[in-house]
């Protein structure tokens, strides 16, 4: 099949087959990685703006790469000192960079619904990276990737989602594209991190980390966001590192087996203890390395399989 | 103002009345009804045959945003919005800036009304000072000025021992507290209503239960002080419980719904579209039923739009930082004859008893009524006449409404106000003031 959507902005909306078609094409970008000269032409002459409201290291630079190596130029464009600090919305500051004629406009904010709402008022293609609590598409993709390279499939696969799932637009992409190909998750944290009523999104819910990740293929760690304790939603830091936080004896709890996934940044001894964030299960650096092919894949998808078609 | 109404369905249910009737208005008054009335010679006819015939709607929750915000709406335009939605009188609340917490707000509203107003305007004033919930606001001459109930809309007041004083210093003067019933606390970070619909967008939630424990409270401040407290905008099945329950302990307690409230869902919410966000949230389809039959049973007394504007600024954005509230007086009229009356999920009779006869008992105004020797506020429906609400075409300053391009059958056809013609066929036609 080919690519029909105008925008990446949620696993929600996505077919099986789309989920594939971008995974199938991210496998093929993977082998640029490893040439002396990272480079195809593949979009030269087309433009990817990266349109970032909030602090990003990892998901910019990844789209960055991912662009240049396919020869589009990149342009970065953060609200941190720029017309966003001075007042202009996002629709405004969006419809200014269009004038300027982007193949793809590259978006996170704050706000859930931000990509949708620059979808709409677009005619480029819009990219989806990371809307409030929303949803954050690519990470999910490149996070099935990880697990299909690892695993050799996905179908059938068991997954535990541990830490704030309230907040995480990581955990969201990954519930609807998870299910979507057949494999099992369980969300798991204190109670004041699960969302009312996730299990109507077809997960399992579990209040204890052992019993979480007892017997699952795959545990993804998210990260905790410091701010959730002045908000009243766990007592200290402290506590929750003794009681989410997993370390090599929470581990003994795991399969032999078990991938250990996180999105990234790792609050080293919070949520992840540093000899399981760099042992043996860990493959977040994996994670990093297919989020370049992942962001090419979909890049190629949107601006060059599409114009070419 | 004399004016003969012929052959319409005169529905006037505070007397009981539902007959093809004609009705006589002399010297701005309702002077009688009957078959076959001859006017005196030179009287205007207006012939209402296929039209009904009602007292004049009232609308006791509306946001005129005058002084301080009229760049979202004013006196002028909003009760210009009112004649054009078949509403003959408006209760404004006190979220204007300077709050209308004083004497001095309170006339000001008061003669823009008289000057610029088209329909009859009856002020709300402020619970507390500058609507913070620190101090009490003062109650005794805002009631002498005019003001017909009290309210902190928008800022529900978290102090219940401020409350509770407001309720005893306020009842020798007999006026209602209306409550905004929403826990700040429990409300923090909300957004929409918490529910499965919150955790797919990913939006933070308003739970039901935010609105529920303080109508409690409410019906136990209310029970304790003797006080009337009127609940605004109910919009959980919960809610209507407890008020159910309030009543029948003979707590003097009202409640109203939105249109809304009663034809939207959290559904709506999908697509992030701002003019689906208000407070209280959409809520679901349980809580919609609920709210339905309250209103059929008079557990709700009565429907108030919220008429909320907000310029397009304020509503064009992510939702997270989109303005709350809608604008209702326009569409109110058309969408609950279209989607409650028409399908039979409501009789005509009990929307137009919420719609005249209610809300005028909830905040003891006058009208309602089209008795012999009252005021005669008419609104004349066309409930044949097919239409799509058009934005565009609205009155009001603003535009921000979920109902835009829906097709409706039903709308209101004239507004008579003191007998005088302040709306017809879409048309304003002057004011109280012209």
């Amino acid at each position: 099949m080919g690519w029909m959507r105008k925008d990446l902005l949620t696993m929600q909306e996505l077919e099986p087959a789309e989920i594939g078609l971008i995974l199938d094409t991210a496998a093929s970008m993977k082998e640029i990685a490893g040439r002396e000269i990272k480079k195809v032409p593949t979009l030269r002459g087309r433009t990817v703006v990266n349109l970032f409201y909030e602090a990003s290291t990892r998901t910019r630079t990844s789209f960055e790469i991912a662009g240049k190596w396919l020869s589009a130029d990149v342009v970065n464009w953060s609200a941190a000192g720029s017309s966003a600090a001075k007042g202009e919305t996002l629709l405004d500051t969006a419809k200014n960079i269009e004038a300027m004629s982007p193949d793809v406009v590259v978006v996170r904010h704050g706000a859930s619904g931000a990509a949708q709402l620059l979808a709409r008022a677009l005619e480029c293609a819009v990219v989806n990276a990371g809307d409030g609590a929303h949803e954050h598409p690519t990470q999910a993709l490149l996070d099935l990737l990880t697990i299909r390279d690892k695993k050799g499939h996905l179908e059938g696969l068991s997954v535990a989602i541990v830490g704030d799932i309230a907040h995480s637009r990581v955990a969201r992409s990954n519930i609807h594209g998870m299910k979507k190909l057949g494999m099992t998750v369980t969300v798991a944290g204190p109670p004041t991190l699960i969302p009312p009523f996730v299990q109507e999104l077809g997960v399992k819910v579990c209040h204890r980390l052992e019993e979480a990740i007892a017997d699952v293929d795959v545990v993804m760690m998210l990260r905790l966001q410091q701010e959730r304790m002045t908000s009243g939603l766990i007592p200290s830091l402290r506590e929750y590192a003794r009681y989410w936080g997993l370390t090599r004896a929470s581990l003994s709890a795991a399969r032999q087996d078990v991938l250990i996934m996180h999105p990234g940044p790792v609050n080293r001894g919070i949520e992840l203890a540093p000899e399981v964030a760099d042992g043996p299960y860990s493959v977040i650096l994996d994670q990093v390395a297919n989020g370049v092919a992942v962001r090419m894949a979909v890049l190629y998808l949107l601006a060059g399989a599409r114009a070419q078609a | 103002m004399s004016l003969l109404i012929k052959g319409g369905r005169v529905l006037d249910p505070a007397n009981g009345v539902d007959a093809v009737e004609d009705l006589l208005i002399q010297d701005g008054k309702i002077a009688c009804l009957g078959k076959g009335l001859e006017a005196p010679d030179g009287t205007p006819v207006i012939a209402a045959a296929g039209k009904v015939v009602c007292p004049g709607f009232i609308d006791i929750h509306v946001h005129l945003r005058e002084p301080g915000y009229e760049y979202k709406e004013t006196v002028a335009t909003g009760t210009k919005a009112a004649a054009a939605g078949g509403f003959t009188a408006v209760a404004c609340m006190a979220n204007t800036n300077p709050v209308n917490d004083n004497r001095s707000v309170t006339d000001y509203i008061l003669a823009k009304a008289r000057s610029e107003g088209f329909v009859r305007v009856y002020p709300i004033g402020a619970v507390t000072r500058g609507l913070e919930g620190k101090e009490l606001a003062e109650l005794a001459e805002l009631a002498e000025a005019g003001c017909v109930a009290y309210s902190d809309d928008g800022h529900p007041i978290m102090n219940s021992a401020l409350l509770r004083r407001a309720m005893e210093y306020t009842l020798p003067f007999g006026l209602p507290i209306i409550s905004h019933a929403e826990d700040a606390h429990l409300v923090q970070g909300g957004v929409m209503n918490e529910g499965v619909v919150s955790t797919e967008l990913g939006l933070g939630g308003r739970p039901a239960t935010a609105e529920e424990v303080m109508v409690a409270r409410d019906c136990c401040l209310a029970e304790l002080t003797g006080a009337h407290v009127h609940i605004a905008h109910l919009s959980t099945a919960g809610a209507v419980r407890l008020v159910k329950e309030a009543k029948a302990r003979g707590i003097r307690v009202t409640a109203e719904v939105t249109p809304h409230h009663l034809l939207l869902t959290e559904e709506a919410v999908r697509g992030y579209d701002p003019n689906t966000k208000m407070n209280p949230p959409l809520r679901t389809k349980r809580d919609q039923e609920a709210l339905l039959e309250a209103l059929a049973d008079g557990t709700i007394d009565c429907i108030a739009t919220d008429h909320a504007p907000h310029a397009l600024s304020e509503k064009e954005g992510d939702f997270d930082g989109a303005a709350a509230g809608i604008v209702g007086l326009e569409t109110a009229a058309s969408v609950l004859l279209d989607r409650l009356v028409r399908p039979g999920l409501l009789s005509l009779k009990i929307l137009v008893e919420r719609l005249t006869a209610g809300p005028a008992r909830a905040l003891n105004l006058p009208g309602g009524s089209l008795a012999p020797g009252v005021d005669a506020d008419v609104t004349i429906l066309d409930p044949a006449r097919e239409l799509t609400i058009d934005p565009a075409g609205f009155h009001s300053k603003s535009r921000n409404t979920p109902f835009g391009g829906w097709r409706v059958t039903g709308m209101p056809w004239m507004t008579l106000i003191g007998g005088r013609v302040a709306m017809w066929e879409r048309v304003i036609k002057g004011g109280i003031h012209s």
